[in-house]
């Protein structure tokens, strides 16, 4: 079925999406990278976390589920 | 093997092909009306939900639910419980009313006046996307429409999130309501949990006790593949720390009926919601909600090949010293180097139970024809690879399974925090970086934020989710539940997952069209009905003709 097709096709782009790490790079540069990296994803989460942590983690208060 | 053999559903054997679908209770909180009753918050997203709906199909906002085939009671090791000795939580085949009486008695003092001004407080919805959305004890809770592939899972479990995402803006906008905030998580960090549970069918020849065997190794492990992360350790979290499975500490027992307390690691509910001699629903519920695309997938892929495992007979030989105490352990070891012991005496890591998994299951697919790139069944070389390449990077480059593996992701940022502001696992804001890593809106959830600048990877887009959140899939009965809501919104009385009841227009009685096989209702089957009768009569005439000759 073309429908079944599309779909596999489909699922093994994805797969190349999903390829972590694909271009090598030389180790220092790339660590070097990585900690510009986790300083900018800090940066752009502090603007956006609910303003009183303490308050809003005490008020996150649930009842239980299955 | 040049054709591949066929399971009792018509699917290919030995592969990730199987009927499945998810269920997903949300988190849910009113920042401005703190304290308010849980199960009205969760009827306002139904009913906000609703309105919605009614907006875009001008019309009915959906059915609403047929209790007749539900049996929560019914025990797969083959027994029932009495209904009096049943807690009340068990008793879900109950149509829930929402009384200001029934509210207080279940959940506290009810803040509510439900009068007759008030829209009757909406607690059940079944979409035109086939699935189900209503209030499952005190959470929204959305459970999907059937499908029969680990993609299919995911792209319409994340419609559940589009879902309740149109229902939380859309009461952020209106003044009488106030925002209603929902989490795509597990638990409060204070001792509450809710569940994250996946259905997937098992012919019912395959002997329950096989299955308790085969899946308490592979569930105590398959968390470090698709946990989602936890701030807290111990069920209120008290321990500081950070551990890899929102759920696992929530687990006491090993095999049992129950999914609210002593919940254990194999849940035996035994409603097939299908034909009963020939299937049996296994009902999962010791997973995390995933907000990971590539670990949802991974979730349901891996489960799917163990069961083709099982049922072939083919399963690793393997039976765990305390399972239940190991579990806790495996979660509580972010540097995966923590050992159970097996009955003959051999200790393994976690990653070595799901190595020896993958082994038997890579072999079984082979062996069965489904795994080729080309040629397979389209799905199982996929999940074979990405279950591989989760299991290689957990085992050596975390920052690498921290593109895809949901708790090294959220572990990579909290350490991130830690090492920039010196922050003790006890600091509140790293218990609000765990709490908002779920919320669905994509401006605020943190899942959302990194999947949106490519940090976290994404199998579907959200064209592809929106449309799920719309239309049902193909393959499968909710095919035909969907496109009968969609098309007679005013004549389908309610549905469940095994049928749809239409009140036909100048009738009072009404008609079940039971839909007890999940291969069957399929577009492939029933698309040219819809297509061949627009109006509800004529297509009621043929659809009942058909089934009776």
């Amino acid at each position: 079925m073309a429908g079944q097709e599309q779909k596999s096709s489909q699922s093994r782009e994805d797969v190349e999406d999903v390829e972590p790490g694909a271009a090598p790079a030389p180790a220092a540069p790339q660590a070097s990278e990585a900690t510009q990296g986790v300083d900018d994803l800090l940066d752009e989460i502090d603007g956006v976390l609910e303003s009183n942590a303490e308050e809003f983690v005490r008020g996150f208060v649930q009842k239980g589920g299955q | 093997m040049s054709t591949s053999e066929h399971g009792p559903d018509g699917l290919p054997a030995g592969g990730a092909l199987r009927v499945m679908g998810s269920e997903t209770e949300y988190g849910i909180h009113a920042p401005s009306t703190p304290g308010a009753n849980a199960t009205y918050l969760s009827s306002q997203v139904i009913a906000a939900y609703a309105r919605l709906t009614r907006e875009r199909l001008h019309a009915s906002p959906g059915a609403g639910w047929d209790y007749t085939d539900e049996t929560p009671l019914r025990d797969a090791r083959g027994w029932s419980v009495r209904r009096s000795q049943a807690h009340p939580d068990l008793l879900t085949d109950l149509e829930p009313v929402l009384t200001a009486e029934g509210v207080a008695l279940a959940h506290g003092p009810a803040e509510i006046e439900l009068d007759g001004d008030q829209e009757p407080a909406l607690m059940n919805l079944v979409l035109g996307n086939g699935a189900r959305l209503y209030v499952d004890h005190a959470h929204p809770e959305y459970s999907s429409p059937e499908v029969t592939n680990p993609r299919d899972a995911v792209v319409w479990d994340s419609a559940g999130d589009a879902v309740v995402l149109a229902a939380v803006r859309a009461l952020a906008s209106d003044p009488e309501h106030g925002p209603i905030n929902l989490y795509k998580n597990n638990t409060d960090g204070k001792g509450a949990s809710y569940g994250s549970h996946e259905n997937y069918l098992v012919p019912r020849s395959v002997p329950f006790s096989d299955l308790v065997r085969g899946l308490i190794p592979f569930f105590v492990s398959r968390q470090l593949v698709c946990g989602a992360g936890r701030v807290g350790i111990g069920q209120d979290g008290r321990t500081p720390g950070f551990q890899v499975s929102q759920r696992a500490d929530f687990f006491e027992a090993e095999v049992g009926l129950e999914t609210t307390m002593r919940r254990p690691i194999i849940n035996t509910r035994d409603e097939p919601h299908a034909v009963a001699d020939k299937y049996r629903r296994l009902h999962v519920i010791v997973g995390d909600a995933n907000c990971s695309h590539v670990a949802n997938y991974l979730k349901f892929g891996t489960t799917a090949l163990v069961l083709s495992l099982i049922e072939a007979g083919a399963a690793p030989a393997i039976e765990i010293h305390e399972p239940v105490a190991a579990m806790h352990r495996l979660s509580h070891d972010t540097d995966l180097r923590e050992t159970v012991r097996l009955l003959d005496g051999r200790r393994l890591t976690g990653l070595e139970l799901q190595w020896i998994y993958f082994e038997a299951a890579a072999k079984l697919a082979a062996d069965a024809g489904v795994a080729a790139e080309h040629g397979g069944d389209g799905h199982t070389a996929t999940v074979l690879r990405l279950w591989e390449r989760a299991l290689t990077a957990l085992g050596s480059d975390l920052d690498a399974a921290a593109g895809y593996i949901e708790w090294a992701a959220k572990q990579m940022v909290l350490e991130g925090y830690r090492a920039r502001d010196g922050l003790a696992w006890s600091d509140p804001r790293l218990g609000l970086i765990d709490i908002q890593w779920s919320d669905v809106r994509p401006e605020r959830g943190l899942a959302n934020r990194l999947m949106a600048s490519g940090r976290l990877s994404r199998m579907a887009d959200d064209v592809e989710i929106a449309r799920a959140a719309i239309e049902p899939p193909e393959d499968t009965r909710a095919w035909f539940r969907g496109k009968s809501i969609q098309r007679f919104p005013a004549n389908v009385a309610s549905a469940s997952w095994d049928s749809v009841v239409f009140s036909p227009p100048g009738s009072y009685r009404l008609q079940r069209v039971p839909t007890r096989e999940p291969l069957r209702g399929t577009r492939a089957l029933t698309g040219g009905l819809f297509e061949s009768h627009p109006d509800i009569q004529g297509f009621l005439d043929a659809l009942l003709g058909e089934r009776h000759t």
